[in-house]
């Protein structure tokens, strides 16, 4: 199977105050369609910022990040901004939702940015909430679910636009073990049954033991 | 507009202490900017209300008010000759000759005030069918009686019916009290034409006539021959009602203006209120603006939320401003009109154009408050902005 993700002699580092802070160094990394990798490694290794270039948040000083055939490293912010809102599914530690909306509205979100009608939006989040067996919360506020359902309502919000790549980092790291191995569980049907991508940050063994594979990061190394 | 309303209704409504505070702000002043404009426009609308279109006043040319204009008895006789003034059944032309002049009387609170004294004519009856006794009756033409507007009554000293009051080296009888259709009428005393002359030795010098023509459209005629006579070349004739609105426009605009600067001087408080608002909002809400960006939402998107926010917060302060500074309606004040150096009472009058202006200031408010703040939240980078948990 081809790669669908091809990083490529990437180079990444942040400026702190007069220094500059090398955080990657000519990294590489093929992923294939279908894939479910875990990335792990100490604190500060780079895993966030590996992430975030995938994602398309952040760009590399140097090299090529190409997903299915487009070189997002190359591409304009307010084009990056575009290519994130139709391919790429955002998982957060803490969730991210926006606690003045509700479940619905919080994945309907990302279909705002879309031509979908709202009666078609609506469809597309109640199909996600199922999925994630949220479907009878839709109405909450993130305030009144707990911490494995608002990481659901997370995943539904990163599934509804159908991106070709899901990215959570550290997904499982602020829930209690039940919670969390219903959100490994999720992901992992995700990747079996709907052919979704993944890259997975994570610190914990178990949760990267879901995954196919497990890559390691340390100080800016792949190893 | 891709981040839809409801995001910055609920986020206002979420942080009631601060918005609150802001809407009072606005709320304040845009009262203040309604009450002002209101003003204005009452005075306005009184002074129209003075005048009718089917009358005719002659006033001096360089004269800047009734008070200053003089028509000499030669002039007068001229112009009642002219043609086309209607006349009575007994073939008198329907002219009032009025002396208008100004006393000082002693306000009920203490303090003296300028107020108008009218000499009319029998005629004036005619002339302004508007002019209605509401109690007592009417002066007695040949004596020293007054008849007084209803916005007089209660606020001067022995301005009430059977009181008397001294001006001009006489005491005056008060013997009934009119009212005038909310005109500038209403803030006078009106006696015997006769009378207001003998007492201030005016001889037959007086300081406008009003009269009346056959037909309304008759006055381009009338005011050809008028321009036409050169004994008449210091002297012109004005629909009265246009004469009366020429008159509040001074005023009107005066008050408009010191109005204006005085609320802008405010606004720059609220604004600078709704900005430290605004700020606030954007610093709390840093990862969420961070992850409305991952999401896709474009910069320009987070800018349109956070000014959409400010602008309503704006917009309801408005609301409130405007529904309080409505219930002014309901009271009349009174001020020295600046033209005639004279007291005038009115009521405060909305408008819709008032209520849009108003909405205007406000909103103005909102986003110049809104946009310093929406530009850092537009401006965040978003690697840092969800870092900062
Ligand atoms: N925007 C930034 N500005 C400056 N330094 C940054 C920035 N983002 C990351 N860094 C630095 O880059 C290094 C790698 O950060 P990164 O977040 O990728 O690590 P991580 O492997 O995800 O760590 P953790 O497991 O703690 O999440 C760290 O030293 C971090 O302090
Ligand atoms: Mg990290």
């Amino acid at each position: 199977m081809a790669a669908i993700i091809k990083v490529k002699d990437i180079n990444k580092s942040y400026q702190r105050d007069n220094f500059v802070v090398p955080v990657l160094n000519n990294i590489s990394l093929d992923v294939e369609e279908g894939e479910f990798i875990a990335l792990m490694g100490p604190s500060g290794s780079g895993k966030t910022t590996l992430l975030n270039l995938i994602a398309g948040i952040d760009k590399p000083d140097k090299g090529s990040i190409t997903v299915a055939d487009i070189n997002i490293a190359a591409l304009s912010e307010s084009e990056l901004a575009k290519w994130r809102s139709h391919n790429v599914g955002f998982v957060f530690q803490f969730y991210n939702l926006i606690p003045v909306l509700t479940a619905f509205e919080n994945v309907e979100l990302p279909l705002l940015l879309t031509n979908l009608s709202k009666k078609e939006r609506k469809e597309h989040v109640v199909a996600a909430l199922t999925l994630v067996g949220l479907e009878d919360r839709m109405d909450h506020y993130p305030k009144q679910l707990s911490g494995g359902q608002e990481q659901r309502v997370a995943i539904a919000r990163a599934i509804v636009t159908d991106p070709i790549i899901i990215v959570a980092d550290e997904p499982t790291g602020d829930l209690d073990k039940k919670s969390a191995d219903d959100i490994l569980l999720l992901l992992e049907r995700l990747n079996s049954e709907y052919k979704k991508t993944i890259i997975m940050v994570t610190h914990d063994p178990n949760a990267a033991s879901k995954a196919h594979m497990q890559r390691h990061l340390d100080k800016g190394d792949l190893v | 507009m891709k981040i839809p309303i409801k995001y910055s209704l609920r986020n206002f409504k979420e942080r009631k202490l601060t918005t609150g505070i802001t809407i009072v702000g606005i709320a304040m002043v845009v009262f203040v900017f309604a009450a002002v404009l209101m003003m204005a426009y009452g005075i306005e609308k009184t002074l129209v209300q003075t005048g009718s279109d089917e009358n005719v006043i002659i006033l001096r040319k360089s004269s800047t008010g009734e008070i200053s204009s003089i028509l000499p008895p030669d002039v007068q006789n001229i112009v009642s000759s002219l043609p086309y003034i209607a006349k009575t059944s007994g073939n008198i032309p329907i002219i009032s000759y009025e002396p208008v002049v100004i006393i000082n009387l002693d306000k009920v609170g203490g303090g003296l005030s300028n107020i108008i004294v009218r000499g009319v004519s029998p005629e004036s009856i005619i002339l302004r069918p508007n002019v209605k006794l509401i109690e007592g009756r009417f002066f007695n033409f040949g004596a020293r009686e007054l008849i007084v507007g209803k916005s007089l009554v209660g606020s001067f000293q022995n301005s009430k019916i059977g009181e008397q009051i001294k001006f001009a080296g006489g005491y005056w009888k008060i013997v009934g009290v009119f009212e005038a259709s909310g005109g500038g009428f209403e803030s006078e005393f009106w006696g015997d034409s006769k009378q207001v002359l003998d007492a201030f030795n005016r001889g037959n010098t007086v300081s406008t006539m009003t009269l009346k023509l056959n037909s309304a459209d008759e006055f381009p005629l009338f005011k050809k021959e008028f321009l036409r006579d050169r004994r008449l070349k210091e002297f012109e004739p004005k629909i009265e009602k246009v004469y009366f609105a020429e008159q509040s426009e001074t005023m009107a605009m005066f008050i408009r203006i010191l109005g204006i600067v005085v609320t802008v001087i405010f606004s720059i408080g609220a604004t600078i209120g709704a900005m430290i608002t605004m700020y606030s909002a954007v610093a709390n809400r840093t990862v969420e603006i961070g992850t409305l960006r991952s999401l896709g939402f474009k910069r320009r998107n987070i800018l349109a939320a956070f000014l959409m926010e400010s602008l309503l917060v704006s917009l309801i302060g408005a609301g409130i401003g405007i529904v309080l500074a409505s219930a002014l309606q309901f009271f009349s004040i009174s001020t020295l009109n600046y033209s005639s150096f004279a007291e005038i009472s009115f009521k405060f009058a909305i408008s819709p154009s008032i209520i849009f202006l108003s909405l205007i200031f406000a909103a103005l408010m909102g986003i110049l408050g809104g946009f310093l703040p929406a530009v850092r939240a537009a401006r965040m980078n978003i690697i840092k902005a969800l870092r900062s948990i």
